[in-house]
């Protein structure tokens, strides 16, 4: 498929894996931003291209992973209410609230509708004017895009039987977060490609410059993401920070601007609590309050008080790369997919979830994989 | 720290669509709530058809039940699935089918006009594939109760091949065979039921297997294992079969036919073609010395014009399977959690 399999191609990237080992002369650690890259890793087994000391640690960059547990709370409240149809991004259901998750309100009756894009929910609530449709509104600019012309719109067809449950959040303070903390090991980054085809990368020479650090836009295919290490290592080794940007085909400085100013109308920044790790200062997005009537928090009168999230996954160090999925005592004992503790184990892109598919990896011809995660 | 577990156990308390998506929750079902209380030699093999004593002859029999949405989907319907669905059951087990039983649940207020449809359908593709429907039964449940049409067919054939076909014939060295491209059905139904609108015509792979097998086995091939892929697709059959024989499958992505629209809607929703249902597509497993032939006859048959050698069951005793990318790295291939659910991005 065009655009796809020549960013597949085993010869091009092999090619970048051995400048890979020949440029690495030491260990580093790096974390991939995005989910969507960690899912790209682990689906194409790209640590096994990896020389032996680079380390990739699997970033906060999954919305599913993210969302804090008292959203999921209020979907679930919302969504077993008579006369709601909720719509929610289909690996969302399986999330734990602290109780229960979408799933079980669907086998309970509640009518939870899994969507492909927030058009949909405004669809459906124009088609059922007397039932509330509630869209569970999540994730990183990227979706936070759709979800502002979805609410555009909803504005302008005065749809007052529509609302959303938002939990937005944004990028770069996270990386600056991760930056900041004295514990931090992480040396260089490879940034979320998608988050920058919106926003660019401006902000992103201060963080390098500040911190000291290489930031590189990289893209979700297995070529891209071993040339955004290349790119990584190369800087690291010569003692350079800068941004680089590896997905030119999808990104400019600037970014989109059209996607910004739509952003601007709907949302202002705010401090976002992050499942597990806590809050950080100007990392979500709220609804201004030319918006706030639909703001399903507000009309469905949800508490606002900030629950805890479960004690016992170590989601938070996980996502900040201090530790690994394999150093949790729940990992593939008490957590797995099927019954996860916490939300790394539940999307495909969540790190722990990753390491659980590829536990105990042995090859075929009976000996441990190289990298094997948990060894 | 004090670690412990604050999710309820969920999956237990209320059956959930996931019971049903033939992955771990379905497998979790089968072996806590019916397999202790149905034991016996034949249900205990796992297979897709049970192979009974019958006098001097080996008798087939299957069951199986037919739940979708939308009833009609392109490239098919209800109908021909549970027709072809329990006559691909019985040609698994290396069987000519011979009779089928027919359960209609109809649903309050359904138009006559569909129903007709439906069983238009299932009488074409009964004619179709030889086989006879001869007993059924009706009930009608109160609208809002149903979805339309719920049918269950059982089947009974009778074994033609000289030696059973079975997961437990599986050896080392044994080949891996793939009818066709995989993925069709289950994205075909997907793009039905929710309005998503793709440039191709995809169509699903609905289709019947038994012709197919019957000339493998009028070849005198020495089928090992058949394995019909629905839900669940194509690495959920292989990992059931890994796990029911004991022994490792290696597999090369690249020789797995994926046609472009399945896997350009694979990328847009965020789902791995490996894992989206078929309803025409099946994996025989067969010794190195018979792959040959079994290739050559596949591919001049309408059900494996595009089959390919996609494996091998590799010296490993770890029941596994393990799939080789284009960039030469493993990945091992598991049983989903439940349903496979679109991703966020």
């Amino acid at each position: 498929m065009k655009y796809l399999q020549e960013y597949r191609n085993g010869d091009c990237i092999r090619t970048v894996a051995a400048e890979l080992e020949k440029t690495s002369s030491r260990p580093w650690t790096l974390m991939e931003i995005c989910g969507g890259q960690t899912h790209a890793i682990a689906k194409y087994g790209l640590q096994q291209l990896l020389p032996p000391g680079i380390q990739l640690v699997h970033g906060p960059g999954c919305p599913v992973c993210v969302t804090p547990q008292e959203i999921i709370d209020g979907a679930i409240t919302i969504a077993a209410m008579p006369d709601v149809i909720f719509c929610s991004y289909g690996d969302m259901l399986r999330v734990p609230g602290s109780v229960s998750d979408l799933l079980q309100v669907k086998a309970g009756g509640g009518d939870i509708r899994i969507i492909y894009s927030p058009l949909q929910a405004l669809h459906l609530a124009e088609q059922n004017p007397n039932k509330q449709v509630v869209f569970l509104a999540i994730g990183f600019e990227t979706t936070a895009t759709a979800n502002a012309l979805t609410l555009s719109l909803a504005k302008q067809k005065s749809l007052h039987n529509f609302s959303a449950l938002i939990s937005q959040f944004l990028v770069a303070p996270a990386i600056r977060s991760i930056c900041a903390r004295k514990d931090c090991q992480i040396q260089g980054f490879l940034a979320a490609g998608h988050v920058c085809a919106i926003t660019g990368y401006e902000q992103y020479h201060q963080l390098a410059e500040n911190y000291h650090i290489p930031i590189v836009i990289t893209g979700f295919e297995p070529l891209d993401i071993i040339e955004g290490v290349l790119r990584c290592i190369r800087q690291l080794e010569g003692g350079h920070y800068r941004v680089e940007n590896q997905y030119q085909r999808a990104v400019t400085q600037a970014g989109n601007r059209t996607a910004q100013s739509l952003l601007k109308t709907v949302f202002k920044i705010s401090a976002q609590h992050w499942r597990g790790i806590g809050e950080i200062p100007t990392s979500g997005l709220i609804l201004k309050e030319e918006y706030a009537s639909f703001d399903a928090a507000r009309r469905f009168n949800l508490p606002t008080s900030n629950r805890a999230d479960n004690r016992g996954c170590l989601s938070g160090e996980i996502l900040l790369g201090l530790k690994k999925p394999c150093d949790c005592p729940h990992f593939a004992q008490k957590c797995h997919p099927q019954q996860p503790l916490g939300a790394p184990m539940v999307s495909s892109e969540g790190a722990c979830a990753a390491y659980y598919h590829y536990r105990d990896q042995v090859s075929v011809n009976g000996s441990a994989l190289p990298n094997s995660p948990n060894r | 720290m004090d670690l412990h577990c604050p999710i309820l156990p969920t999956d237990n308390d209320t059956v959930r669509l996931g019971h049903g998506s033939g992955g771990a929750m379905t497998q979790r079902l089968l072996t806590d709530y019916i397999q202790p209380l149905f034991n016996n030699t034949w249900i205990s093999q796992a297979h897709d058809s049970a192979t009974l004593p019958w006098n001097t002859d080996r008798l087939v029999f299957t069951t199986d039940s037919f739940v979708v949405t939308p009833l009609f989907f392109p490239g098919g319907n209800i109908g021909e699935l549970a027709v072809y669905g329990t006559v691909n059951d019985l040609a698994m087990a290396g069987a000519e089918p011979k009779f089928l039983s027919c359960g209609l649940i109809l649903e309050e207020g359904l138009p006559m006009v569909t129903l007709k449809r439906v069983l238009q359908s299932m009488a074409k593709a009964a004619q179709s594939t030889g086989v006879m429907l001869v007993t059924g039964d009706t009930k009608v449940v109160e609208r809002g109760k149903g979805d339309g049409i719920y049918i269950n067919t059982s089947g009974v054939g009778q074994q033609i091949s000289q030696w059973p076909i079975e997961p437990g014939r599986i050896c080392r060295g044994d080949v891996i065979l793939l009818s066709g491209d995989i993925g069709r059905h289950g994205i075909a139904v997907m793009a039905s039921r929710e309005g998503l609108e793709f440039e191709s015509n995809l169509t699903s792979d609905c289709a019947p297997l038994n012709r197919a097998v019957a000339e493998l086995i009028q070849a005198g091939v020495e089928i090992h294992c058949l394995r019909d892929l629905t839900r669940g697709g194509l690495a959920t059959a292989l990992v059931e079969l890994a796990e029911s024989c004991g022994k490792t499958f290696s597999l090369d992505e690249s020789r797995i036919p994926v046609s472009e629209a399945v896997e350009g809607a694979c990328e847009i929703l965020g789902l791995d073609p490996l894992y989206v249902a078929n309803e025409g597509r099946f994996v025989a497993f067969v010794p190195e010395s018979s792959s040959k032939l079994a290739t050559s006859i596949l591919r001049g048959t309408v059900a494996g014009s595009l089959c390919e050698i996609i494996g091998r069951v590799g010296d490993g005793d770890h029941p596994q399977v393990a799939l080789k990318n284009s960039l030469g790295c493993d990945r091992l291939l598991q049983r989903l959690p439940g349903e496979q659910l679109p991703r966020i991005c």
